[in-house]
This record gives structure tokens, C-alpha cells and sequence, in this order.
């Protein structure tokens, strides 16, 4: 049977067809959604739309830290409290939200918004690489904390810093990788393990 | 009898894009299989226990479940992680490479034992070059060799009689050309007599014999110039793992 002939409000259709776009969403679960918000009153509905809209509407790239903020600069960025001679680089706006999750860093962030993979055709100049540069230049900042994946991507944007970053005369860390806490040591693959190793600490 | 849910294979991880929330589609390339498509379910979480073993880069022994679409990955113990190549920015650009031509030159379900071995051998050779390039020029030509698009050698690519021992043309959609046949190929270039000589020898010799010949630098140019020309052509698209090592090249050198 083609589309055309299936009795659908329009309306609904395009919701659905809105819906399915989403990532995880296929057809069925976004023809559910929206059977699901057609019986809930109008408000919802309708707070929905306008957060939908909002989200791209009130919302803008830090100019300094490159996240996604509100205003310009980003509450990080402008916090008196917050270290301004580190600086984390991470590849995802989600990245940093992990961090601050451990409230145990007071620095800055630089988001490069994705890491470095040739092979899908992401190169170092799709990424916001010239102004973590221009960034550095203020002589602010002493030392820059590499934190991106530990996947073969992140690896290579970590090396190709590095690169650009140890002649300006920083101080240049990369995050420590090894045993997840909760992990099993037999299924650790030998890269992890052997950072691990080389890793270890006086206990 | 009805195929078995279950397989085993080894494969070198070629590719790996993020789907859902913490999944993977890589693109593996098997001894015995050819380059597959397998899904890596929740390997990008931290306490994934197949996630380290399935990389880009990985070469690995792998357990995966037959699906409607798409295999699952259902164990994987890798056999080799080649960290030497990860460790270093050159070596990794260069192992990029590899894997991008290997991906750009094989179909999926296409069995190809030699170029499975030449790929892994040519990852091993990497790190001892220390940033030469002789082993990225041998695996091209023997890539090309290895997918039947090597480049006719002996004889004159358009009227097929023996080349002469002088200064030819080549042209990349098929190999040498003499010089009175080169105004029928538009897209020819001239080729040194010498370069076509390390061609012949590469195809040749094993790789420790190709090792030893020494290039003068205008040599090494012409013989990456006509290799990526043909890559080019029978690819029929840049290589980007091949820019970003130029770029690679061209940063400040370390320490």
C-alpha cells in the first residue's frame, strides 16, 4: 500500500515524519509519541513546541569556551570563581557536563566540537582548533588538560594538540586512561592495561 | 542445514561510526569474509568489555551473531592493538591511510585473502620505517595488484607493443605508455625511466628487497605521483587520511 492511501491527518503524518528524524526513532516510536501527545491536554503540547523552538532560537555558542550557552560569555566562562590558568579541551558540550559532575575541576573549557577522524572526513580544520589558539594567545592560561576520548579519534586530536601546544611553552596533560572503576581486569584489552601499568601509583 | 547463528572471524577494525546512544557500526575487514558491517552494541561506554578490543586499528578475534540486517558483535578479544602506531602522530596518519585505501578498494562480501595479509603486514612495517614512506609505496602498488588494478609494466598500455628502455608515459586508468602512442591519453604524464624500474622491482621482490632501493628525492616524488594519480582514478575520490597526513607532515616537528 502506498503512504498516500493511508487515512492520516495530515498533521499527525508530519509529526510522525518530524519525529522519526530523531536519532532511535524509528517510524513506530514516533507514531506513538505522537498518538501519546494528541491525548494529553493542549499545555503540554504546547510547552513542548515552545521548548523546541527556544532551543535554537535562545541559545548561542560561547564566543570564548565555544559551548553551548544562553549568553556570551558562558556562566564558566564568566564565574570569578573559576581558575583561569587551566584549561580543559573536550570534544562534545556533553563532555564538559560529565566533568562538572565530579565538581572537582574549577578550570575552564575549550569545546572543539567533534575529534579529529580522517576517514569520515574530519579533518583538524572542521574543528574549533583556531580559536582554542587565538585563545592561548592572552598568555592566561598555563596549562591546557587534553580530554578528549580515549578512541583511536580522540587519541589522534590529542597528539595533533600537542603538536601546536608544546611550542607555545604550556604546560600540556592529557587525561589519565586505565581500569574503569567497577571493571573487571580480565576484560581489559591490552592498550588499557598497559597504560594502566604505566600509570600506576604509590599506594 | 541452516547457516549457524553463530561465527567466528578475525578482523581488523577499518572503520567506526556512533549510532544510538552508545553503539558503534564498524566496518571490518576479514580474512575470510571481506569487509563486513557489524554492529558493536554499548561499546562506548566506559565499562564496555568489547569496547577496547574494538577500536579502529584493532586487529582482532572476533564472535558475532547473525542479524536480520546487521551482525552483532558478541565477543571480541583483540590480537594485536598496534600501539606503536597509536602512540605516534606520523605512524598513525600513515595507518589511517592504509585503512582508508583498503576500505575505498574492496566491496562488502568480497573475499581477499592476500591484500587481508598485505594490510596487516604493512601495519606491522610502519613503525620500524619511522616515518618513511617506502611502505606505504610498496602497499599501494601491491593493493592495486592485489584488486586487478595493477598497472601494465612491460608494454605500452595503449598499442601493446614491448616499452622501450628510455622516458615513457604513464597514464593512470592503465599503466605505461609509450612515448608515440602518448598524444591518444590525454591525462598522461611523463615517467623516468628509473621510477618505472622501482615500479617492475616492486611488484617483483618481496618487500625487504624493495626496502633496500634507494630513491633520489625526485624519484621518491614521481613514484608517490604516479601511484596516487592511479589510486585517484581507480578509487575515484581523494584520499582524506592521506591530506591529514600532509598536514601532519607539515607541523612543527616535536620537542
Amino acid at each position: 500500500m502506498k503512504d498516500g492511501f493511508i487515512p492520516l491527518a495530515a498533521p499527525v503524518a508530519r509529526l510522525i515524519e518530524e519525529l522519526s528524524k530523531l536519532p532511535g526513532i524509528g517510524p513506530k516510536t514516533a507514531a506513538r509519541l505522537t498518538y501519546y501527545l494528541l491525548r494529553r491536554p493542549a499545555p503540554e503540547a504546547t510547552a513542548l513546541a515552545e521548548a523546541v523552538l527556544a532551543l535554537k532560537e535562545k541559545t548561542i555558542l560561547c564566543s570564548a569556551c565555544q559551548n553551548i550557552a544562553e549568553a556570551d560569555p558562558c556562566p564558566i566562562c564568566a564565574s570569578p570563581e573559576r581558575d583561569r590558568a587551566t584549561l580543559c579541551v573536550v570534544e562534545e558540550p556533553l563532555d564538559i557536563l560529565a566533568l562538572e559532575r565530579t565538581r572537582k575541576y574549577r578550570g575552564l573549557y575549550h569545546v572543539l566540537h567533534g575529534a579529529i577522524s580522517p576517514l569520515e572526513g574530519v579533518g583538524p580544520e572542521q574543528l574549533r582548533i583556531r580559536e582554542l589558539l587565538s585563545r592561548l594567545q592572552g598568555g592566561q592560561v598555563k596549562e591546557v588538560i587534553l580530554a578528549t576520548n580515549p578512541n583511536l579519534e580522540g587519541e589522534a586530536t590529542a597528539m595533533y594538540l600537542q603538536r601546536l601546544l608544546v611550542p607555545l611553552g604550556l604546560r600540556v596533560t592529557r587525561l589519565a586512561r586505565g581500569l574503569p572503576v567497577g571493571g573487571d581486569l580480565e576484560y581489559a584489552d591490552e592498550v588499557t592495561l598497559t597504560r594502566a601499568l604505566e600509570g600506576r601509583q604509590e599506594f | 542445514m541452516p547457516a549457524p547463528r553463530v561465527y567466528r572471524t578475525e578482523a581488523l577494525v577499518l572503520r567506526g561510526m556512533d549510532l544510538g546512544e552508545a553503539d558503534r557500526l564498524l566496518t571490518l575487514f576479514t580474512p575470510r569474509l571481506g569487509k563486513l558491517r557489524a554492529l558493536a552494541r554499548g561499546v562506548r561506554r566506559p565499562k564496555s568489555k568489547l569496547g577496547g578490543h574494538l577500536d579502529v586499528l584493532c586487529h582482532s578475534d572476533l564472535m558475532l551473531a547473525r542479524g536480520r540486517n546487521l551482525d552483532t558483535i558478541t565477543g571480541a578479544q583483540a590480537r594485536h592493538g598496534f600501539p606503536a602506531l597509536r602512540g605516534d602522530l606520523l605512524a598513525l596518519g600513515q595507518a589511517l591511510y592504509v585503512l582508508e585505501l583498503v576500505d575505498l578498494f574492496t566491496a562488502e562480501g568480497m573475499e581477499n585473502y592476500s591484500l587481508f595479509q598485505l594490510t596487516l603486514t604493512t601495519l606491522e612495517r610502519l613503525p620500524d620505517a619511522g616515518g618513511g614512506e617506502t611502505p606505504l609505496r610498496y602497499f599501494e602498488l601491491r593493493l592495486l595488484e592485489a584488486t586487478g588494478y595493477r598497472p601494465q609494466l612491460y608494454n605500452c598500455h595503449v598499442c601493446r607493443r614491448p616499452l622501450e628502455p628510455q622516458d615513457n608515459y604513464f597514464s593512470p586508468s592503465g599503466g605505461v605508455i609509450c612515448p608515440s602512442c602518448q598524444a591518444q591519453e590525454p591525462f598522461s604524464h611523463p615517467l623516468s625511466l628509473g621510477v618505472l624500474k622501482v615500479l617492475r622491482h616492486y611488484l617483483r621482490a618481496g618487500y625487504e628487497e624493495a626496502r633496500g632501493v634507494r630513491l633520489t628525492p625526485s624519484q621518491a616524488r614521481e613514484l608517490k605521483l604516479v601511484l596516487g594519480e592511479c589510486l585517484r582514478y581507480h578509487g575515484e575520490r581523494d584520499s582524506r587520511a592521506g591530506a591529514f597526513l600532509e598536514r601532519v607532515k607539515g607541523l612543527p616537528s616535536q620537542g
